[in-house]
């Protein structure tokens, strides 16, 4: 009797205890979540959704608590939530970042400050390089590298004369940096059209017919690709000259483009399609819960939670344990929707990037395909100016 | 330099001056006649794309949804004067711009409760859809020769509403001397109302012609709002022919600086300073063009009489 009541108590006390010491996880997502751009920030919000549904809404035996916010697209308005989130919420990890202007703007209020930084997008070659740092992380890949991959594609294809066109901001001048790197024949002209407020590109396309270059490269993520393709389509040089683009076709813009992307090739880390069992789950339950296919933004979110997932459980729910976290990260001992990878030292994923293909699928939906791998375990040229190793 | 290049931009020029003149015609007729500051300009551009896309989704008919867009427009131009504006005739300049600054900001919220926060698409007819062969073997898309030739014809009916007809004497006497206009009996309100209903009928009509070319979506009309202010401010704020002249200018500038920009300035520099110069300084040529015209001509290129 008197031995079961201690005995009760000493059950009740160790559950007191669980759920003191289990911290409830707190993770900061800055996004875009209005304007034209809003359905980028949905998109990922529904993958960071759908991860906490298959973690059971728990890591370890932690609560977790989202805390979404929106940058509305400016770096300003990004680097005062994320602020908010370091400061007032006191989150232990702040992800998200589509945009490297706003990545960039909002870095410091998070590095150094005690929570880690996860970027689920954006990838400027600055905190891949000199400004790495142990507490920044990154589940997408570096900007330059997926051009880098396209340049090689080119080159392979025999494209002699091309013509870039990208948005002049941090993320536009690395891809273009990227392609430029690896493309070995001549580029004959080159556009960095303003971003955001350029939509109209009748001058720059009447250019490129006056160039007549063999193939026409550009990067313009969300809107600024559909009207790219809609206005090279209407100007008539859709299947005069070919057009090969990067973060510019994806699963959001193709069943607005329908047609006119059919075909079209891209580089890109990931695709719907790539054959492993994490990206099958993810994609099947993914469309399941929303109808649509997955972004590679999308892809990237997910990984985001699960890579926070495993630095959390490898530390007991141990909040301040950063040191555990930081080592238990840099293993990538997750299961990720492009496969197993390993970590550079700067943090960011050495992994292998494909060349993809629009297609239609078996029920008339628009998507992406596989063609082949153009790069095994890349890494980004930016790591070997960071200092840190580990 | 290659003069079909030359020509083709000449053309992107004007095409994006005509859809300049269609919004800075409303915005200044409102500007100069009923001396009312109308920042939410733009959100009846938005309206008018999101107008066309859904009726031309509904008709099923490109022509057909556009039509009944422009009288939609003006309808919805005219309710909001009644309701909302009508009350800021008599406050001061800054009160104006505060009130339809937070009229932008309900209109960008109806829309997003009504269509949703992803953009829609204008799919064009297939006649429309791609390039026509022009002289010297130019090509150029079908439609912005379509919009360079609405424009024009709606800039010569402006005409004749305004110097032939007599509705179109009041709209002049208005813009000369409001008070006047009042004290001779003319039904002020109903003429305030008509024309804000034409002003919201022109955005719409640019709206919707801007539609197939940029995205319809939240906020489209916030960036060419700015631009327009600036067509107004070279043009002379009341005067039709100034928005007519000042929106080509504009349009020419933009377009063409934006164009061949970096090759003058190549010739200058080091192609990497041209490369990262030429889109900042070509994206400022239209503000600098207005700040010579007010050093020079504080009123405009063409004030109207009277101002």
């Amino acid at each position: 009797m008197r031995l079961g009541i201690l005995g009760t108590l000493s059950i009740g006390v160790l559950l007191v205890g669980q759920v003191a010491l289990a911290e409830t996880v707190k993770i900061g997502f800055v996004t875009t979540l209005t304007g034209g751009a809003g359905a980028i920030g949905n998109d990922m919000r529904d993958a960071v959704e759908l991860a906490l549904d298959h973690l059971g809404r728990k890591m370890g035996n932690s609560d977790v608590k989202m805390f979404y916010e929106d940058d509305t697209f400016k770096p300003a308005v990004g680097k005062q939530k994320t602020e908010k989130l370091v400061k007032k919420d006191k989150v232990h990890f702040v992800t998200g970042y589509i945009w490297s202007h706003v990545l960039m703007a909002s870095r410091n209020s998070v590095v150094g400050k005690g929570p880690f930084m996860i970027t689920s997008n954006a990838g400027p070659g600055p905190v891949a390089g000199k400004l790495c740092h142990e507490d920044f992380f990154s589940t997408s890949w570096q900007n330059d590298q997926t051009t880098m991959a396209m340049g090689e594609v080119l080159n392979q294809l025999g494209i002699k004369n091309l013509y870039i066109m990208a948005p002049n901001y941090a993320a536009g001048k690395g891809m273009v940096a990227g392609v430029s790197r690896t493309f070995k024949g001549n580029i004959v002209g080159k556009d960095m059209t303003k971003f955001p407020a350029q939509l109209d590109f009748s001058a720059e396309l009447a250019k490129i017919r006056a160039a007549k270059p063999d193939a026409v490269f550009v990067f313009y993520p969300g809107k600024h690709g559909i009207q790219f393709f809609k206005q090279f389509s209407q100007a008539g040089l859709k299947g005069t000259i070919p057009l090969y683009s990067a973060f510019t076709v994806d699963s959001l813009s193709l069943p607005r483009l329908k047609d006119l992307a059919e075909g079209s090739l891209m580089t890109q880390f990931w695709a719907p399609d790539l054959d492993n069992a994490v990206n099958k789950r993810f994609v099947a339950d993914y469309r399941k819960k929303t109808g649509r296919y997955p972004t590679f933004y999308a892809a990237q979110s997910y990984d985001t939670i699960m890579l926070i997932n495993s630095a959390v459980t490898a530390v007991g729910g141990n909040m301040s344990n950063k040191d555990g976290m930081r080592t238990a990260m840099r293993k990538a001992n997750f299961p990720s929707v492009r496969g197993p990878f390993k970590y550079g030292n700067n943090h960011f994923p050495i992994q292998n990037f494909y060349l993809r293909k629009v297609i239609k699928d078996a029920e008339g939906n628009y998507t992406t395909t596989i063609i082949k791998t153009v790069y095994t375990d890349h890494q980004d040229p930016y790591a070997k100016d960071c200092k840190m190793s580990w | 330099m290659n003069w079909t290049l030359l020509l083709e931009q000449t053309l992107n020029g004007f095409q994006f001056g005509i859809l300049l003149f269609l919004l800075a015609a409303g915005l200044t007729l409102i500007f100069g006649i009923m001396d009312l500051i109308n920042l939410a300009h733009g959100s009846l551009y938005m309206m008018g794309a999101y107008f066309a896309a859904t009726f031309i989704k509904w008709t099923g008919s490109f022509l057909l949804g556009a039509i009944l867009a422009i009288p939609a427009c003006m309808a919805f131009g005219m309710i909001v004067e009644m309701i909302a504006l009508r009350t800021l005739y008599t406050r001061n300049h800054l009160d104006q711009v505060l009130a339809t600054f937070g009229l932008i900001l309900f209109f960008n919220e109806f829309v997003r409760l009504i269509w949703g926060p992803i953009g829609l698409d204008i799919p064009l007819p297939e006649v429309l859809n791609g390039s026509v062969e022009l002289f010297l073997g130019i090509r150029y898309p079908a439609f912005r020769l379509v919009i360079i030739a609405v424009g024009i014809l709606v800039a010569f009916l402006l005409y004749l509403l305004v110097s032939r007809t007599k509705l179109g004497m009041l709209i002049r006497a208005g813009a000369s001397n409001r008070k006047m206009v009042g004290a001779l009996g003319v039904n002020i309100n109903l003429l305030y109302t008509f024309v804000f209903g034409l002003g919201a009928a022109l955005a719409g009509l640019a709206g919707l012609m801007a539609g197939p070319i940029m995205t319809v979506e939240i906020g489209m009309g916030e960036g060419i709002l700015i631009i327009t202010l600036v067509v107004i401010v070279i043009g002379g704020v009341g005067s039709i022919k100034g928005a007519f002249v000042a929106a080509l200018l504009v349009g020419l500038i933009d377009t063409v600086g934006r164009s061949f920009l970096p090759d003058i300035l190549g010739i200058f520099f080091s192609n990497d300073v041209a490369d990262t110069a030429a889109p900042a300084i070509s994206s400022m040529l239209i503000y600098l063009l207005m700040a010579l015209i007010l050093a020079f001509k504080p009123q405009g290129l063409f004030p109207p009489r009277g101002a």
